[in-house]
């Protein structure tokens, strides 16, 4: 134990100079840095939410309303196919969490039931055997057929959804002017956004707040909403509330519709030339501005309803034909709101609504004030800590202490090169594992001290303290590092700081412990005989 | 060769070759931790804990008052007309700054944010936002469900590694040593009514890696000490153990109760609790392993003959083998 290889020193001085070299650039600001040489590293350790303060947004899809409007596809595909294959039916409803089809004839059962299956897509990879449908067709005779989608069928369709509307946040998030926030997926079902320095949360909020589903329907010539409300809705056509300052009318509409804000590209807020009004001018791609043409052509002089989520934003009258793509939205907007609406028609719908289900806001005050109490109570701590190591042991409480500096530095510098944000919690696990990085010495120390009493030449009674002490250390320092994984594992936000600061803070502790502080023993031992002193130990 | 170190001696701050009769005393500690644990336990389901926002929903706001001292009695006064529910203000660190806490509202994900946002904006532009905390009932049931499995995955991934490394009784005294350590932890938070949110579930398992590696120093020394002294009954040895293990046992909790006075002191009012939790969880994890680990291997029995089967031949240096045969 007590024999160092020239190249291990080298490799050991390497590691450390290497901790130093990395931590370095976190004790100047991001100015100074920069104005580095290139080749010095320039990484900084990224600091948490917490320290720099910024918006912690945890959003969950509406699985609920995903699996509605799937059955809602379902059923209107359905008639689809059953009319194409001409077979006639009595009845196509939803029914609880299927679709339910009662065919005219009874002979033309499993006619349908074939027609019907044309709708079932696979799903998974049929190589790894997680093969399987997205939905489930069965026929019940004499009459029935049932449609229903498979818990695989379901569990795919919102991961998609997720996928997509990751990336419609992404875009709405973006247009806040922000590079550094970073929406990611978490679960099947939730979507993570991070937006450091942001304080107010409210035009964040606005912005995903809506699903922003923007379609054009034709509005039924004759029937009013009244009289659908009294009698019944024209098959094919569907009530339509107005939104918010549109005086609570109600319309009659197309449930298909003509156009919708997917063959939009572009959106964008500016005010009406004559009123003066808050208005959204758009453009739509080459198929939109088709559709939309012919629509406008075949119905001037007859009112059509823009719908923004299912509500009518307004019901104007085609005066002429729009050939060109483009035309305007005005609804009662404010600028605040016809910009936030502009940029989510330019970011595109989001598959379902979004809700926040956690939110985490630090004030940058706050974060500058726990990162100033933690710079203290760091310091604080491992000066108490090295004080207290040497007192206890000398010049080898200074090797110690100066081992403990070499973990200090390997552990920022670890971190550093990792990219893991520096967190409050973390800043605890880092003085935590300073106060437990003394454990292994003091371990070493105890031994050396406890062989010395037995008799043993100082020379001995050091090889046999670092040989013994290794097992303890080993052993206590692998227990608490299946803690710290755990936590890892399990954990969320604050307690995976904590956890990744421990984890790097047990394997940098022994290494400077016990390899470090060995080291600069064997040193101090090789000084002392070539003096030709009589060694006492100084613990 | 220059070496630029002085020599000198330490300080030895406690003194060696002890032989204090911890065991003489196990009967009465392990009354006194299975008192404290059941105590511990009715305090739970009596008093219950205090969960943060983390585990219970609602709202957590941390505000600070622009123009001097916040007036918390107009603040309640405003916020308990507002009609969510219950409201809790306090100073929180200075006194401009307030820490008020919503509770969760019925409904949904949503009403937990309408409600914050009522609060904020009731108490307007004299205050500016500190921090800002908003958990649905979704997420704080999943926290508390995750916050379970990982004290309990913790606590399964320690005696697994235990029963590996030493005997199975090495592993029952230890597990029991942390489940006292969890218990009385959450004991005294359910006494003093302290917040208990996600931080403190990462206070009990870095208290649980503590009193681990506490109780491993203490096993390691009686799985040597077993083979040295093969005939010392073993009420003695273990007695012997703790005595041997005992100036490191201080020593290391000094210094880590130093790490954690700084933090306690100096580490601000966010993590005030934290610090508290493992100020008290170091104490007492050092106490369990000295005091129950230890003592219940004295209960449970430990095999003589070939104790340390697990270990390589060579950590048994021929010297120290021919030492143990003497004695």
């Amino acid at each position: 134990m007590l024999h160092f290889d020239r190249w291990k020193i080298v490799l050991i001085v390497l590691t450390c100079l290497a901790g130093v070299v990395f931590t370095l650039p976190n004790f100047f600001s991001k100015e100074t840095v920069e104005h580095w040489p290139s080749w010095v590293p320039h990484r900084q350790l990224p600091l948490g939410l917490d320290l720099r303060g910024g918006a912690h947004l945890l959003l969950a899809m509406d699985t609920n309303e995903l699996e509605k409007d799937w059955l809602t596809t379902l059923r209107d595909d359905a008639r689809k196919q059953l009319r194409e294959a001409k077979i006639g039916f009595s009845a196509l409803s939803i029914a609880g969490n299927s679709v339910q089809v009662k065919i005219s004839k009874p002979e033309d059962l499993d006619k349908a039931y074939v027609a019907l299956k044309k709708l079932v897509q696979p799903i998974g990879n049929a190589i790894l055997g997680t093969g399987g449908n997205d939905i489930a067709v069965d026929k019940t005779p004499p009459d029935v057929i049932t449609l229903r989608p498979t818990e695989q069928g379901i569990q795919h369709r919102v991961s998609s959804a997720a996928s997509a509307a990751i990336e419609t946040v992404n875009r709405r998030v973006n247009a806040m002017g922000t590079a550094e926030s970073t929406v990611v997926r978490q679960g099947n079902d939730r979507i993570l956004v991070q937006f450091p320095g942001l304080q107010d949360t409210k035009q964040l909020k606005d912005l995903i707040g809506q699903t922003a589903k923007l379609t054009f329907h034709t509005v039924h010539p004759t029937v009013t909403a009244e009289e659908a409300k009294q009698t019944r809705v024209p098959l094919g056509y569907k009530i339509y509330p107005s939104g918010e300052g549109e005086g609570g009318r109600s319309y009659v509409l197309q449930e298909t519709p003509v156009v919708s804000g997917e063959d939009l590209v572009d959106a964008q807020p500016g005010f009406d030339s004559r009123t003066n009004e808050p208005i959204i001018s758009f453009r739509f791609n080459q198929s939109g501005a088709r559709k939309f043409g012919n629509f406008t052509k075949d119905n001037v002089g007859s009112p059509f309803a823009i719908v923004l989520d299912d509500k009518v934003l307004s019901a104007p009258v085609v005066r002429e034909p729009i050939l060109g793509g483009s035309g305007q939205i005005s609804g009662s907007f404010t600028v605040d709101s016809a910009t936030t609406l502009a940029v989510q028609l330019r970011s595109g719908a989001l598959p379902t609504k979004l809700t926040i289900v956690e939110e985490r806001t630090v004030g940058p005050s706050l974060g500058a004030d726990s990162i100033a109490a933690g710079k203290l109570a760091g310091l604080i701590g491992c000066l108490l800590t090295g004080i207290l190591t040497i007192v206890a042991y000398g010049t080898f409480g200074i090797f110690a202490v100066i081992g403990l500096l070499v973990h200090g530095f390997l552990i920022v510098g670890a971190m550093t090169i990792i990219g893991t944000t520096l967190t409050l919690p973390g800043i605890a696990g880092f003085v935590l594992t300073i106060g437990m990085a003394v454990d292994a010495n003091v371990l070493i120390y105890e031994r050396i001290r406890e062989e010395l009493r037995t008799g043993k030449t100082p020379i001995a009674a050091i090889e046999q303290g670092f040989q013994r002490a290794f097992i303890t250390i080993f052993d206590s320092q692998l227990t608490t590092l299946a803690a710290a994984i755990i936590m890892f594992w399990l954990g969320s936000g604050p307690i995976r700081g904590f956890a990744v600061t421990l984890t790097i803070g047990i394997l940098t502790s022994v290494f400077s412990a016990v390899t470090v502080t060995r080291l600069l023993v064997v040193l101090w031992l090789k000084a002392a005989k070539s003096k030709g002193r009589v060694v006492e130990v100084p613990v | 060769m220059f070496f630029p170190v002085p020599d000198f001696k330490g300080f030895d701050f406690f003194p060696h070759n002890t032989r204090l009769p911890f065991m003489r005393y196990k009967g009465i500690c392990l009354t006194l931790s299975i008192l404290f644990m059941a105590l511990s336990l009715g305090l739970y389901y009596t008093r219950g804990l205090n969960y943060g926002v983390d585990f219970k929903g609602g709202s957590l706001i941390e505000m600070q008052s622009k123009n001097g001292p916040a007036d918390l009695h107009d603040i309640r006064t405003k916020l308990n007309a507002l009609g969510v529910g219950n409201v809790q203000i306090q100073s929180f660190g200075a006194d401009t700054d307030v820490l008020i806490r919503v509770e969760q509202q019925p409904g949904g994900e949503a009403e937990q944010q309408v409600a914050m946002k009522k609060v904020v904006d009731t108490l307007g532009d004299g205050y500016t936002q500190r921090r800002i905390e908003v958990v649905g009932p979704a997420v704080s049931s999943e926290l508390r469900r995750t916050g379970v499995i990982a004290v309990f995955s913790s606590i399964l991934a320690i005696i697994v590694y235990v029963w590996f490394r030493f005997e199975w009784q090495f592993a029952a005294g230890c597990v029991i040593a942390l489940l006292h350590d969890v218990l009385v932890t959450v004991g005294l938070f359910s006494l003093l009514q302290l917040d208990f949110d996600l931080s403190i579930v990462a206070a009990l398992l870095t208290i649980l890696g503590y009193s681990v590696n506490d109780s491993v120093v203490v096993s390691d020394r009686i799985r040597e000490n077993l083979r040295k002294y093969k005939r010392m009954n073993l009420d003695e040895l273990l007695n012997v153990s703790i005595n041997e293990t005992l100036s490191r046992t201080i020593l290391t909790g000094m210094t880590a109760i130093a790490g954690i006075l700084a933090l306690l002191i100096f580490g601000g009012e966010v993590i005030r609790n934290f610090s508290f939790a493992m100020l008290f969880g170091i104490v007492i994890g050092t106490y369990s392993s000295i005091f129950i680990a230890a003592p219940l291997l004295d209960y449970l029995g430990v095999r003589r003959d070939n104790v340390g089967h697990a270990l390589k031949a060579k950590e048994t240096p021929p010297a120290k083998a021919k030492a143990a045969q003497k004695t």
